[in-house]
């Protein structure tokens, strides 16, 4: 099975994040780096299904020169191969913008599986999945907490508020999961010199047959206006239980007429 | 006015969702709400009532095996030949899983853009939103197409107006490729009559200090005292305590509740990505240095397993 999984760096969810103030864009020069999350879960659940049933990983990511950190460090857990989509006119494009970039891209790459993280941390919109199966006319199962491949049928559980469905579909589709589905591998030291070698083929818009206006600034949906930092919340009252926290606990609560 | 068409959420056991009248109550401000419910046969039936209420003049309906069978894309293609047809003002979805994910396809299939996560949403298409675990406040605009916006459940205190809306039934056209990725099964897994996590008043959260499944009996007391929904930690969905679908912070769900309690929590930032933004925050840890009390309003150092069975009794005392 040809599995394509799509990686995005983004910056550490640990730290502290913001937007720049001159284009309004997720600032990542100061910041710390890297692969988002969920993506691990996508690249583990892929190499899972290559071992049992054979084939080829390759990751697939857009971003600016800095993502080849994030390709190599994703190679390092045992993909095969990486294709790096990287050019200046992309910076700045939205969602949309961003699917039709991935879309072309993925019509080159021939994919029976794509996989790929329920979200990122940084934006959290949750629509690529969608986005990317509305451009190519294939299945979306999205938020897998289990992933069944039989043959070209795959089964996903999905995770709902009330439980979970059973969703299935015939490839080519594009799978996208929870952290529930899986426990990611570490990266081995035989990995991480692996993964040096491993190709990485970077792709322009031109490769991809996607005009410059149509992405980044010029091509986006949709504008951010302004942005500004929440004050951050500061603590109340901290009292030490010495017998009566509890009560103390409801008193407070009852001033603030939640009892 | 211009229509607004709100995409109804509802489940079959309470009916029509609170984030829905959070909608219903937005679109007013921006024009005539028209609610879009899409769903298995009778489903709009069932919820005109409420619909109405909170100001719906006229419900869009597309119900059957069509659309409900299958995950999204149908629904997608509805609502997009019904955005064409009358020309919204804007169009308003849940920020949920779904809700999103309809979203998604609308603004491939329009080319349009999208905005998530709203919490306000004013008349010129302004929205606003909160990004990078609650710290950064972003005010965006779509600049091409009509404002495609999901909403956050508790953004908007829902208000009713009432209507008496009149139902349209659509013609539901699946075309082979909406129809890729079929619902087989739906398995419940919500226990009890709690409300829903995202849209609850109250969350009572229980973390790792609750140290096993069990004890959780004790986060669930407090919050059917309180009328809440039951959330736990990351490191507790880990540890295996409670599911998946309660986890609260980065890789679980936001919320935004007036009230939320914290026991046993430290409040890693992992943890505090999905409860910041919550109006009063409460918590009760052994570790009178855990961050979680850099944040709360109101915060008990001590043993949560003698802390908080007091603070039951005490609620029930006071009932």
């Amino acid at each position: 099975m040809n599995i394509v999984v799509l990686v995005k760096q983004v910056p550490d969810s640990g730290a502290d994040r913001n937007l720049r103030t001159d284009d309004n864009t997720v600032d990542r020069g100061s910041a710390n780096n890297v692969i988002n999350e969920m993506d691990e879960y996508a690249i583990e659940e892929a190499l899972k299904i290559k071992e049992a049933h054979g084939g080829e990983v390759t990751i697939l990511t857009m971003g600016p020169d800095r993502a080849t950190e994030s390709i190599r460090k994703a190679l390092s857990m045992g993909p095969d191969k990486a294709v790096h989509v990287v050019d200046d006119a992309l910076h700045g494009s939205c969602a949309v913008a961003t699917s039709k970039v991935l879309a072309a891209a993925l019509g080159q790459l021939n994919a029976d599986l794509v996989l790929c993280g329920s979200e990122s941390t940084d934006g959290r919109v949750q629509v690529m999945p969608h986005m990317l199966a509305e451009r190519l006319g294939i299945a979306a199962l999205t938020g897998a907490r289990k992933l069944t491949v039989d043959g070209a049928t795959l089964t996903v559980e999905r995770q709902t508020e009330e439980g979970y469905e059973v969703v299935t579909a015939s490839t080519p589709a594009i799978v996208s999961v929870w952290d529930t589905i899986n426990e990611p591998r570490y990266p081995s030291f035989k990995g991480i010199m692996a993964a040096k070698k491993k190709p990485v083929q970077t792709l322009a818009l031109t490769d991809l047959g996607v005009a410059a206006d149509e992405v980044g600034f010029a091509g986006a949906t949709s504008t951010v206006v302004e942005h500004s930092k929440r004050p951050p919340r500061s603590g109340g009252v901290k009292v030490t239980d010495e017998g009566s926290g509890g009560t103390q606990l409801v008193e407070f609560l009852a001033t603030e007429k939640f009892v | 006015m211009s229509e607004v068409l709100v995409v109804v959420e509802a489940t079959a056991e309470f009916g029509v969702k609170k984030v829905t009248l959070e909608m219903l109550t937005l679109a007013r401000e921006l024009g005539t709400p028209s609610a879009v419910v899409l769903g298995g046969t009778g489903a709009a039936e069932a919820l005109a009532g409420k619909l109405g209420e909170y100001g719906a003049e006229k419900i869009y309906a597309a119900e059957g095996d069509e659309i409900d069978g299958y995950l999204v894309a149908p629904k997608a293609s509805v609502v997009a030949d019904l955005v064409k047809r009358v020309q919204p003002a804007a169009v308003l979805l849940a920020s949920s899983q779904e809700g999103k994910e309809i979203a998604a396809r609308l603004a491939v299939k329009l080319d349009n853009g999208i905005l998530t996560d709203v919490v306000a949403l004013a008349a010129d298409g302004t929205a606003t939103q909160v990004a990078f675990a609650g710290s950064t406040v972003v005010k965006s605009k779509v600049t091409r197409g009509l404002p495609l916006v999901t909403v956050r459940p508790n953004s908007v205190n829902p208000t009713p107006a009432a209507a008496t809306p009149a139902v349209e039934q659509l013609t539901v056209t699946a075309t082979d490729s909406d129809k890729l990725a079929r619902v087989v099964d739906r398995v419940a897994e919500q226990k009890g009559s709690r409300p829903e996590l995202t849209e609850a008043g109250v969350v009572v959260s229980g973390g790792r200090g609750v140290g096993n499944a069990d004890n959780f009996k004790l986060v669930e007391e407090l919050a059917d005292l309180l009328g809440g929904a039951v959330g736990a930690s990351r490191a507790a969905v880990d540890s295996g305590f409670y599911p998946h679908q309660f986890q609260v912070g980065q890789t679980g769900k936001t919320v935004s509740p007036q009230l939320y309690v914290a026991l046993g929590i430290s409040g890693a930032i992992q943890h505090r990505a999905g409860m910041q933004t919550s109006k009063t925050i409460v918590a009760v840890n052994k570790d009178g240095e855990a961050p979680i009390f850099e944040l709360a309003d109101f915060g008990v150092v001590g043993d949560l397993f003698k802390i908080v069975p007091q603070a039951a009794e005490e609620i029930r005392k006071r009932k």
